[in-house]
């Protein structure tokens, strides 16, 4: 064990500064893996859109845009929902397209206010169902309070779309005072998660039917603007928030400590998960910090706001399952560790390629 | 979870770690390998290097079926995947392993049909459900995976399935560890001897590590608890002087294996004269493929496979990190042109690989960590 | 390939060599064919990999196992209080 320390240093900076480097696309197709949320989908985002279309409102690549307008201050988001299979125990596509850009607007502290719906159908795709996605979004939208005011229909033609894609965006609007950002992240934060977390990536994979897995796992797609009021409402020291979604809690504690330059600490004991989600990961081989939630929020607090944080959480029906996972600390800038269950220590690094079901 | 939870207790770590301790010999160093691949993962996952004393040092081995996988496998496999009208399935570890023009993720942005799949039964089944298509899989994995596989053959022979058949690269673990054994670069005192193997064949095919080559073994499980005691009844037997197999993993492996599992496999494979392992080489008596009366079922008869040798690209040094010879950072391309969304090799790629443990989970120096999470 | 996990038996299926089992309330249809010969019920845990049980896990050597690392603990807890107990000067 001679030279450890000093050798893994080196190698660790020599990792560092391969990763700072500027993002470039090797491949010449795109893959599944640019689509799972983790490493290869910032690296496609980086070197292809944020280089096209570069400017300093999209630089920090937040899930939403925020900027001024005639005194006020607005917010607008987009996201695309391709979701298979598209019903599914826990709701449909339509929720995820309605709570979804919802979500990415509350969690920048804005109040969602109308939304677009973009559909392209294919070719043979029944109407029934097509009714039934509109229902569920009609319902969605009237319990998030929006309305769903422009959009657009195409259809393609059979084999070019998997029965139905949704895009919707979002439109609201920041009560003056509120300043959510990565950069806002400091040393001492605390991190919190609104409630159990992987519910919503289980149960596609097992509604999926190809595993043969059979639980009763519901997806967790729900608006959080509520729960978004009640937090704001109940402390000032909210630093802030993100809804996990592709990619899971991991994603985001691994963006964040990227972008505010602090590392993180998790206590694996503290991170809630149902049972059954956590029997799913064990058989498939995957970490539940890994998996896709569509409901639930990180909030990162000052320190000392806590425990306020947390009760005004736990007060919220969509928070009752809230708590504490972990604080951020000062070195090293960009990492995330996790106190495991058994009380040793690991990094969570951003998820690579998909969680695809390990087993060995 | 039962039978899981119990085997990460952190008080009982704590007082293992102390037991260890007391018996490693100050000034002398121990250094064990764990052979099987979910070793090295569960080592890393769960931190437990945390528990060992600094002259306590475990190497990791070439346990791990995907890394060993030559080049020229996996184009073998791609070759089979780009038929018109094939569908191939594998093990989801499979997609992103990187042959010589790309790895399984890449053909099917290519246009291949390549499927993941849980279990080879899966595979039988995607093939009923397609009868237009021919349905191939990739069988890989050491003794643990090698009898799934059979029952799967056996089913689809009495299915009398038509459009099924298997690329079979099952490997056998005692050679492997006898090439360990073999090369003189490695000093080890011991052997984590490989848990799930050991439930189909048992302890006795390792006495010959403790009798000839002088070195106990102690077959391990794979929660944090199991390696950790297995550690400690390692370093006791070095203690007492004793030098033997034993079985910490007895909850779950009989000594004298799974009768029935080994007879399934013999029914339907037989091992290979020789076969290419990544990093080890030929090894003679490795490795399984389809016995005769399952010709129908054999993906290598069925197809014209290019069979070429691929060796391994110059930067690579996986074969030294299978051995154990190089930590997954003494290699020269570790985290830079090698890294898990670029991997050069297998290491970086399978899950249970040592350098993608280590790159994923334990990059940052022990030393440095603990004083984080302090 | 060594990711197996402890399941357990809900039910036989009749005329096939399957069995439903329960991981931590996740259902899956297993074969228990590699351990039939041992005998299985419902209600027994095995080892499963890859959709196949591999092995009945012995419930009473787990018990065992476990008991014996906590009574480690114990004693070795006990020894380190009694060497404290010495009087100084005196090696353990």
């Amino acid at each position: 064990m001679t030279a450890r320390p000093e050798r893994e240093q080196e190698v660790l900076d020599r990792i560092e500064s391969f990763r700072r480097r500027k993002a470039s696309l090797r491949e010449e197709r795109v893959t599944m893996a640019h689509g799972a949320g983790g490493k290869a989908t910032q690296t496609l985002i980086q070197a292809v859109f944020l280089e096209a279309f570069r400017n300093p409102l999209l630089e920090p690549l937040e899930d939403q845009a925020v900027f001024a307008l005639n005194g006020s201050r607005l917010a607008c988001t987009t996201d695309s929902f391709v979701v298979s299979p598209l019903f599914f125990p826990g709701g449909d596509v339509g929720d995820l397209a309605v709570n979804g850009t919802v979500n990415d607007l509350a969690v920048a502290g804005a109040r969602p206010l109308y939304l677009t719906a973009g559909f392209i159908l294919e070719e043979g795709f029944a109407t029934a169902d097509l009714e039934r996605i509109a229902g569920s979004m009609a319902r969605a939208a009237a319990e998030a309070g929006v309305q769903i005011v422009t959009g657009d229909t195409k259809v393609v033609q059979r084999g070019k779309a998997d029965g139905c894609f949704i895009n919707t965006s979002g439109i609201g609007v920041i009560e003056s005072g509120i300043r959510l950002g990565a950069t806002r992240v400091k040393p001492g934060d605390a991190i919190l998660v609104s409630g159990p977390i992987g519910d919503h990536g289980i149960t596609i994979m097992l509604a999926r039917g190809e595993l043969d897995l059979v639980s009763d796992i519901r997806s967790d797609t729900a608006p959080l603007h509520g729960l978004v009021d009640s937090l704001l409402g109940a402390t000032g020291e909210v630093r802030c928030m993100r809804d996990a979604t592709r990619g899971g809690v991991a994603t985001i504690l691994n963006e964040i400590a990227a972008a505010a330059g602090v590392s993180m600490v998790v206590d694996e004991n503290a991170v809630p998960v149902r049972a059954e989600v956590r029997g799913a990961c064990e058989i498939l081989g995957i970490d539940p910090l890994y998996v896709a939630c569509e409901g639930r929020m990180v909030v990162f607090v000052a320190g000392d706001s806590a425990g306020e944080a947390l009760r005004a959480l736990q007060s919220h029906p969509l928070g009752r399952g809230a708590a504490v996972i972990g604080s951020v600390r000062e070195d090293p800038p960009g990492l995330v560790l996790l106190k495991t269950q058994f009380g040793g220590t690991r990094i969570v690094d951003m998820l690579v390629g998909d969680p695809l079901p390990r087993i060995c | 979870m039962r039978f899981v939870d119990e085997f990460r207790d952190r008080k009982i770590a704590r007082d293992l770690g102390a037991e260890i301790a007391r018996l490693a010999r100050p000034g002398r160093q121990y250094k064990f390998m764990e052979v099987c691949g979910g070793h090295t993962h569960t080592i890393y996952k769960h931190g437990i290097e945390d528990y060992l004393p600094q002259n306590v040092t475990l190497v990791h081995g070439p346990g791990c079926p995907v890394c060993v996988i030559p080049m020229g496998r996996i184009d073998d496999a791609m070759f089979i995947a780009r038929q018109p009208g094939v569908t191939l399935t594998c093990f989801g570890d499979m997609m992103r392993v990187p042959g010589g023009s790309g790895s399984f993720l890449d053909a099917s942005a290519g246009g291949a049909d390549v499927r993941m799949v849980y279990s080879p039964l899966d595979a039988l089944r995607v093939a009923q459900r397609n009868p237009d298509r021919h349905v191939v899989f990739m069988a890989i994995g050491f003794e643990t995976t090698a009898p799934s596989t059979a029952l799967t053959l056996l089913r689809a022979a009495a299915d009398n399935a038509s459009n099924f058949s298997v690329f079979c690269n099952h490997v056998t673990i005692v050679p492997a560890i006898k090439a360990i054994l073999d090369s003189p670069d490695l000093r080890l005192d011991g052997f984590l001897g490989p848990g799930h193997v050991s439930t189909v064949i048992g302890c006795r095919p390792y006495q010959f590590i403790a009798q000839e080559f002088a070195r106990p073994v102690v077959v391990a499980g794979f929660e944090p608890l199991d390696v950790l005691d297995s550690v400690r009844l390692l370093l006791k037997q070095l203690e007492e002087g004793r030098c033997e197999v034993e079985n910490q993993y007895t909850r779950v492996v009989p000594w004298d294996g799974n009768a029935k599992a080994i007879e399934v496999i013999r029914r339907t494979m037989e091992l290979r004269p020789h076969f290419e392992w990544r990093g080890l080489g030929f090894i003679s008596q490795s490795a399984l493929r389809l016995r005769e009366e399952f010709a129908r079922f054999d993906a290598e008869r069925i197809f014209r496979l290019p069979g070429v040798r691929v060796a391994d690209p110059k930067a690579c040094q996986c074969g030294e990190v299978l051995k154990g010879v190089l930590k997954p950072w003494e290699c020269k391309v570790f985290g830079t042109a090698c890294t898990p969304e670029t991997p050069i090799g297998t290491c970086m790629v399978s899950s249970e690989g040592a350098c993608a443990a280590y790159y994923n989970f334990g990059r940052f120096s022990r030393e440095r960590m603990q004083e984080v999470v302090r | 390939m060594c990711l197996a996990i402890p399941g357990q038996i809900e039910r036989l299926i009749p005329g096939t060599d399957l069995a439903t089992a329960d991981v931590s309330g996740v259902k899956r249809n297993i074969n228990i064919g590699l351990v039939e010969p041992e005998g299985i019920a419902p209600g027994d845990w095995v080892l499963i990999h890859v959709g196949f049980a591999m092995s009945k896990i012995d419930e009473e050597e787990a018990r065992t196992s476990l008991e014996f690392l906590q009574t480690m603990g114990q004693a070795f807890a006990d020894e380190m209080a009694a060497m404290q107990q010495k009087p100084p000067g005196e090696s353990g």
